[in-house]
């Protein structure tokens, strides 16, 4: 990390974290300084580690769809998306058309939250505090349509291997498709607040430049990736659960800065608010269950899965040896490998960009340290 | 897939399961231009290309994974390392499962790369090929101890520096911890 141009008299060493409030949890970042200008920027992380792929080896199929929700715990219906398509793909079973859709419509308003809680806190971070209570209170609206769905608001372990175990509430759709109406307006709320606002722009603009090389050679996926201009997400690229069905556009930026990455979150959340539509519209009957042993063991193998969560491709690479448990459990989390551009990213930079940039990125630590 | 989801049949009354499933991985050849090319180009340092459930997957020698990382991206266009992790067989004389996944954005495609190694072999790191390796080779060096050569930052990264053992090796118990670090840094006993 420590680069040879540090000019050794000048260079500062200033410690960020872990208990900083803008580092969205326990992350450190140890910066290198020239006066206010970053010279380098070295994360400290770990100190969520749980050892999930540990206790991933150590339960049942079953037992350990929970957990997966603890990871990146402000998008858990996606990780239990990606967990149950993988264990579905090493089986060879796939989820009936009425789960998938409403899989889709589930993670789908899982996107728009988790993207809320990253307006939110960037918009806190920068300096901007009323955005953050707006979007609270649509995400509230979210959290109460999971919790009427499956109990839980955060951690809602909705899908399960195979498809899902409740059926849908009375009342559901005319719900989601409520929160869809007062959803877009609500966006238009946010954009009037920061789109056109000087000081918005000013603290964005042009700040932590990440181009489309750069992101491949660091395998930044997500709305950063999108931002710098490639039109990329694996919804479209692979699709999984039905998406091909669905009627969507990849918003992408043009240079990759900070602001380019706030506009695509924003055309994300009205795409999702889109896909919702088409899948509320026409959920098919039938069955919400394949037909899947009560003792999942599944044959010899081993399979990769990615899905695009909120924050990029969160990968599982699963290998069975054919007992009730999985030999490895291996998660590919976005941000750990989103996280490790930050020092591309911040360098020649001014240390209160530091903020915006980790804002950007959108992480969530438990997912980075599992 | 929309045939019928294919679970193993069910023994209601049975003793045994009649068609139990296989003991080693069920794969097929995989046969098209790419891995000709792979074949052709390394010889017999590329082991096996094959497909798991329409997954592809090359076996190389451990000796040849950073060049046909390199060559692949170079001239076939995966350009994006995804990741990068291990796994520990311990009967195994070559322990260690180093397991590469890229991807292509040109072909929208994925392949993984793996490569067996003993305890104590120090496979040549890809970082300078991709540099989003550095962190990812570190998880492995954390969670399994296999030192990354040429790594340009080879230490821990989820774990304390000063931390012994590397919990992912099948023989490291869930509940161990290193307790050594535990009293001397947060002046407990224990943390269970």
């Amino acid at each position: 990390m420590a680069d040879p141009t540090f000019l050794d008299a000048t260079e500062l060493v200033l410690n960020m974290g872990p208990q900083h409030p803008s580092t969205h949890g326990v992350l450190r970042v140890i910066l290198k300084l020239d006066g206010e200008k970053v010279m380098g920027a070295d994360c400290v992380i770990g100190y969520l580690h749980r050892g999930v792929e540990k206790i991933g080896e150590n339960r049942t199929y079953q037992m350990f769809a929970p957990y997966v929700d603890r990871m990146d715990y402000v998008a858990a219906v996606s990780n239990g998306l990606g967990y149950c398509l993988a264990v579905e793909k090493l089986l060879s079973v796939e989820a009936p058309p009425r789960a998938q859709v409403v899989r889709v419509i589930l993670t789908e308003l899982n996107r728009i939250a988790s993207h809320l809680i990253w307006l939110g806190t960037h918009a806190l971070d920068v300096g901007a505090l009323t955005p953050v209570f707006y979007t609270f209170r649509e995400r509230e609206e979210i959290l109460n349509i999971f919790e009427a769905y499956c109990g839980a608001r955060l951690t809602t372990h909705a899908f399960r291997i195979g498809g899902l175990q409740y059926e849908l509430y009375d009342g559901f759709e005319e719900r989601v498709k409520a929160f869809c109406d007062m959803f877009e307006k609500r966006v238009d709320d946010y954009e009037a607040l920061l789109t056109g606002n000087r000081i918005w722009i000013n603290r964005l603009r042009k700040v932590g430049i990440l181009n489309a090389e750069d992101c491949k050679a660091y395998g930044v996926t997500g709305p950063l990736l999108r931002a710098s201009g490639v039109k990329w997400d694996l919804r479209k690229a692979q699709p999984y659960s039905g998406y091909e069905n669905f009627d969507f556009e990849i918003p992408t930026g043009i240079q990759g800065d900070s602001y380019d990455r706030y506009v695509v979150r924003m055309a994300e959340m009205r795409q999702s608010v889109r896909i919702i539509r088409q899948a509320v519209a026409n959920i098919p009957a039938g069955p919400i269950m394949a037909k899947v042993p009560k003792v999942i063991k599944p044959p010899v193998g081993e399979v990769y899965v990615s899905i695009e969560a909120p924050k990029g491709e969160l990968g599982y690479f699963i290998v069975s040896d054919g007992s009730t448990q999985p030999y490895r459990v291996r998660v590919r989390p976005p941000s750990f490998v989103n996280l490790q551009a930050l020092d591309k990213m911040a360098r020649g930079g001014l240390v209160a960009d530091i903020v915006v940039i980790i804002g950007t990125i959108d992480i969530v630590l438990g997912e980075v340290d599992r | 897939m929309p045939e019928e989801p294919q679970v193993p049949p069910k023994p209601a009354h049975a003793a045994k399961p009649a068609a139990k499933a296989p003991a080693v991985m069920a794969v097929t050849a995989w046969e098209e231009e790419l891995p000709a090319t792979l074949k052709e180009k390394f010889g017999d340092r590329i082991l096996e290309c094959s497909l798991y459930l329409g997954q592809k997957f090359v076996v190389a020698r451990p000796d040849a994974v950073a060049p046909i990382i390199e060559f692949l991206k170079h001239e076939a266009g995966f350009d994006y390392l995804v990741d990068v992790t291990a796994l520990d067989y311990p009967s195994r004389a070559e322990r260690f499962e180093i397991v590469y996944v890229l991807y292509s954005f040109s072909r929208n495609e994925r392949i993984r790369i793996k490569t067996s190694v003993p305890d104590g072999f120090r496979p040549a790191t890809v970082v300078p090929v991709h540099p989003t390796a550095n962190w990812l080779e570190r998880e492995v060096f954390d969670m399994f101890g296999i030192e990354f050569a040429g790594h340009p930052n080879m230490r821990r990264i989820l774990l304390p520096d000063e931390w012994e053992g590397h919990p992912l090796r099948k023989e490291h118990s869930i509940i161990r911890q290193d307790d050594r670090w535990v009293k001397a840094n947060l002046g407990i006993e224990s943390g269970q």
